[in-house]
């Protein structure tokens, strides 16, 4: 017998609320399968299991708030049948730490606002509504008992990519889920977009989160910056011919070469790939690069990318897109949030030529990547004209000096005059 | 290649599905505004965009032919030119 727990997603993540379970009692699961959707502040994440194993018995349902670490289901041998016992739901909490502060900053007090999530709890459109009409017991819209039966998250999914739950073909006692949301979605290749908050939204979650985690990171790590320009003309150049023979979707863009070249730098200076934590330098296993999107309506995410030093550049190109088109859609993984050994930044698209970012605890180390302009350049003793970039490392002085950061700008700039190797 | 010609507001009518693919509730800008700037299409999303124009179309669309793609004008203009029978 083993357990499925509520997973820490983040560093500052002490709670999370799971939206739908993917999987039921009888399914056998692998190691790695995705298994359930939890909230987060930041997005809604699908995590993963670490065991094989036979789904016995699911002990939260979906609505429920619990703290990192609870268990949520129980996991039998592989080949085991189920127990015959019925699931039994946790004691629900009425509510997130988000709503409760949120409540904080609308003056409405919670124990007068009625949850219209499952088992009761409050949810921060609760808390506008009650803040919003605080003479009104629960919103109009609300009518719980002739509702259709919709999992949190796809009621979610539901309102951002405009469906309609009640025009859904009824299926006898299941409830409405994300598949069936999608499907009535059409086949859209698009991210939803992320949802505008209402007009007046004091706290937002996700800039609660960066709040938290940026500040965090300027109390405690101690951050150096180094600078360098690359000339990128023969990375250019060579990309640019290969795209030539390539069909669309697999052309490059600059951001791949560069991704691809800071993850084997990292592998050429470890010392800058890892984590500090507890008083010491803990190397990362293997290059998982972060990389951060933006999110349209705001904010920001720092997926990552596994193994990016070990991926052909195709790979590492498709694998791009498709974590910005996820993260973008809010289906990322939880072992995406949880395992960046370095993260990236690349500001070049909004125009900026040089970024000096904040790092990311308990990671060491942020490359930034600017925007690539064309300016006059040494060649030999002649002027030339020439693609270049601004390449950033802010480092953390506690795991490394900078020394070290200038051996890993000096390994991008190499690897990038090299780009057949990429 | 092509077999009819696409005028002016077909070509209109899909430089705005292919942005809307990528940016579900763009407000399409002015047609001598650039496009990447005006709804800050990253080159992802512009790569994307170009992908989903060339599917609309059927008109083969090079690197060399992304400056070509900058503002709804210019996209009309391309298109059209470049799906003459």
């Amino acid at each position: 017998m083993g357990e499925f727990t509520m997973p820490s997603l983040g560093p500052d993540m002490e709670e999370g609320t799971l939206l739908e379970w993917l999987v039921g009692p009888g399914d056998t699961v692998h190691r790695g399968d995705l298994v359930a959707v939890v909230d987060t502040a930041k997005a809604a994440v699908e995590v993963e299991t670490f065991e094989d194993g036979v789904v016995d018995r699911l002990l939260v349902e979906p609505g429920t708030t619990v703290t990192v670490g609870t268990p949520l289901a129980v996991l039998a041998a592989p080949g085991a049948a189920p127990s015959p016992a019925p699931v039994t739901t946790a004691a629900a909490p009425r509510t997130t730490p988000l709503v409760r502060r949120l409540a904080a900053e609308l003056g409405v007090d919670l124990a007068s606002v009625v949850g219209t999530a499952p088992a009761g709890r409050i949810t921060q459109e609760d808390v506008r509504h009650a803040a919003a009409a605080p003479a009104e017991a629960a919103p109009a819209t609300l009518a719980p008992a002739t509702r259709r039966r919709v999992t949190p998250y796809a009621r979610r999914l539901a309102a951002e990519l405009g469906v309609d739950l009640e025009a859904l073909p009824a299926r006898d006692g299941e409830p409405v889920r994300v598949a069936d949301v999608r499907a009535a979605a059409g086949p859209t290749e698009a991210p939803a977009p992320v949802a505008a908050p209402p007009a007046p939204a004091p706290v937002d979650p996700m800039r609660a989160t960066i709040a938290a985690v940026m500040s965090r990171s300027k109390r405690e790590i101690p951050h150096y910056y180094l600078s360098t320009t690359v000339d990128l003309a023969d990375a250019l150049d060579w990309m640019h011919r290969r795209n030539l023979d390539l069909p669309l979707a697999e052309r490059l863009v600059p951001a791949a070469l560069l991704l691809k070249a800071a993850a084997l730098a990292a592998r050429e200076v470890p010392e800058v790939n890892g984590f500090w934590a507890d008083g010491r330098f803990v190397p990362g296993e293997g290059v998982h690069l972060g990389v951060a999107v933006s999110l349209r309506g705001g904010g920001l995410v720092a997926p990552a990318l596994h193994e990016a030093d070990r991926m052909p550049l195709p790979d590492v190109m498709h694998g791009l897109r498709d974590l910005v088109t996820r993260a973008r859609g809010g289906r990322l993984r939880g072992r995406e949030l949880t395992e960046a050994t370095l993260t990236v930044t690349n500001l070049g698209d909004q125009g900026v030529e040089s970024v000096h970012g904040v790092i990311h605890p308990p990671q060491v180390a942020l490359v930034g990547f600017g925007r690539v302009v064309r300016r006059p350049w040494a060649v030999g003793d002649l002027l030339g004209i020439r693609p270049v970039v601004t390449l950033t490392l802010a480092a953390d002085h506690r795991a490394t000096d900078g020394f070290t950061g200038g051996r890993f700008l000096t390994a991008v700039d190499r690897i990038l005059q090299q780009p057949e190797e990429l | 290649m092509t077999t009819h010609h696409l005028d002016d507001a077909a070509a209109r009518a899909a430089v705005t599905e292919a942005v809307r693919r990528v940016v579900p509730d763009a407000v399409m800008p002015a047609d001598d505004v650039p496009l990447r700037r005006d709804l800050e299409l990253d080159s992802l999303d512009f790569l994307a965009f170009v992908e989903h124009l060339a599917r609309i179309t059927g008109v083969p669309i090079a690197e060399a032919d992304y400056p070509a793609l900058a503002t709804m004008s210019s996209c009309v203009a391309f298109l059209g030119a470049r799906h003459e029978p």
